[in-house]
């Protein structure tokens, strides 16, 4: 570690950014919240939280000044980036849930879960599930066999290739809930709101 | 996906329990209520306002703000919500889910529009049904405390249609007596609603949540069951653990 630890939470109106604040904090990690791209840059970590549609997550990274080339510029300085929920489906091409283009940093598209009707499953996917995680993914290192995450989802990232999936779920199909590309990373569920396991996860972020 | 959920109705910044919808009772204080919860790490909680509608007083973002900060866990808030603004409010403090009900009577374009903005994920529609003389679920109206005669089962299927993702529905004749649930009313309807629902009314036991699982409920949420404890309702925080609860959830679902 070249540099000390100091995590952004990105304000883009993207969502709860209160919780993810608040959860670092409880760790004692140095974690500050900011709309401001000079301000964000100033981190050793960016989070992007997530909560609504993917246009208007689209439009506030844009009009804070978010878009692919300053990630790619982040992370060419040695920093990281983690996506939750929304926050992940942003950093991917595009998304059936909307019309604009994504930040096009992740090769893969987001899709809505839809089943047949053998499959009786209320759509949002909402609630506790678990996740199995690729090896070697240091995003779910200290943890035993237990891997139970907070979801509340309609739409799933579908990598085009599955080299970079780093953690798996399932409801009703598996589908990819977490991803992990160089310094950029992104997890379908809420860590910010899964007590002990995400305090586990962000504390592993931390420490890339 | 099963989850239980306690449900904690807040007046003056303080919890309190009603019994069909009446007399607020003091259970105690909502930061130490919370405090509990988290360390029990419950799936998931729901926080009522009871005092915003009927008086139109403003939303206490100040103690929400503060609530929030205690919570490592999904956070639901209903109770006079009226506004884009009062949602957006609610998700930058740290609520997953938001919950509309009094403002559904006189504004439906307030839900389409959330539901556009923020996700039908984020949005919740709350009914409280009781039952005519005749047995048919009629919406209650909480913030007037009025019985209407609209048809509970029609009013569902219109919510429904502007696209939230959950529905909470509260029986108002089981609210407090810990008598059972309702199961006719879950069954009748989860045969067509595909959204997850949420039950609450009348818990008084592990094979209440088991039924209304099996019944047709994805979530069960629960007052006095997790707050009181014996006859004389002494306050008591209870949650059952993680084993006890893979024990209520029906055998039929296995992979989810």
């Amino acid at each position: 570690m070249n540099q000390s630890t100091r995590i952004c939470v990105v304000n883009s109106e993207l969502g709860n950014v209160g919780s993810v604040y608040n959860m670092l904090k409880y760790l004692g990690i140095d974690c500050f919240i900011s709309s401001d791209t000079k301000e964000i840059f100033n981190s050793s970590h960016m989070i992007l939280p997530g909560v609504g549609r993917f246009d208007h997550g689209m439009k506030s990274l844009t009009y804070v000044g978010i878009d692919k080339n300053f990630i790619l510029d982040y992370v060419s300085n040695n920093k990281f980036v983690l996506g939750i929920c929304l926050g992940m489906q942003v950093l991917c091409l595009h998304s059936e849930e909307g019309t604009l283009d994504g930040l096009s940093l992740i090769d893969a598209s987001v899709k809505r879960f839809e089943f047949d009707s053998s499959i009786k499953l209320p759509i949002p996917h909402m609630g506790w599930n678990s996740v199995t995680p690729s090896s070697q993914i240091s995003l779910f290192n200290g943890f035993n066999s237990d891997i139970r995450f907070y979801f509340v989802h309609s739409y799933y990232v579908s990598p085009s290739l599955p080299n970079i999936i780093s953690g798996t779920s399932h409801y009703g199909t598996t589908f990819c809930s977490a991803f992990s590309s160089g310094n950029i990373h992104g997890v379908q569920f809420h860590p910010e709101k899964s007590h002990k396991l995400g305090m586990q996860l962000l504390t592993n972020f931390s420490q890339l | 996906m099963y989850r239980l959920i306690p449900s904690l109705l807040l007046s003056h910044r303080k919890v309190v329990k009603t019994v069909k919808f009446k007399n607020p009772s003091y259970v105690g204080d909502p930061l130490n209520t919370i405090r509990i919860f988290n360390e029990k790490e419950v799936d998931e909680l729901c926080l009522f306002d009871i005092n915003v509608s009927p008086h139109s007083s403003p939303i206490d973002f100040e103690f929400l703000t503060e609530i929030a900060s205690e919570c490592f866990m999904p956070l639901a808030y209903g109770g006079g919500i009226s506004s884009v603004d009062d949602a957006s409010r609610l998700f930058q403090i740290g609520f997953e889910k938001i919950c509309l009900q009094s403002s559904l009577f006189s504004n439906l374009d307030l839900l389409s529009d959330l539901v556009q903005l923020f996700g039908s994920q984020s949005i919740v529609v709350s009914v409280d049904i009781f039952r005519s003389f005749t047995g048919t679920p009629r919406v209650y109206q909480s913030s007037k405390s009025r019985r209407t005669r609209i048809n509970a089962i029609e009013w569902i299927k219109k919510l429904l249609s502007l696209g939230p993702g959950e529905l909470f529905i509260n029986s108002v004749d089981l609210d407090g007596t810990m008598r059972g649930p309702d199961l006719n009313l879950l069954n009748q309807l989860s045969s067509f609603i595909s959204v997850p629902l949420v039950y609450q009314g009348g818990i008084s036991s592990l094979n209440d949540i088991k039924s209304s699982f099996s019944a047709g409920a994805n979530a069960v949420a629960a007052g006095s069951f997790f707050v009181y404890n014996g006859p004389h309702r002494a306050v008591l925080i209870t949650y059952p653990s993680r084993d006890k609860f893979a024990s209520l959830i029906p055998s039929s679902i296995t992979n989810v």
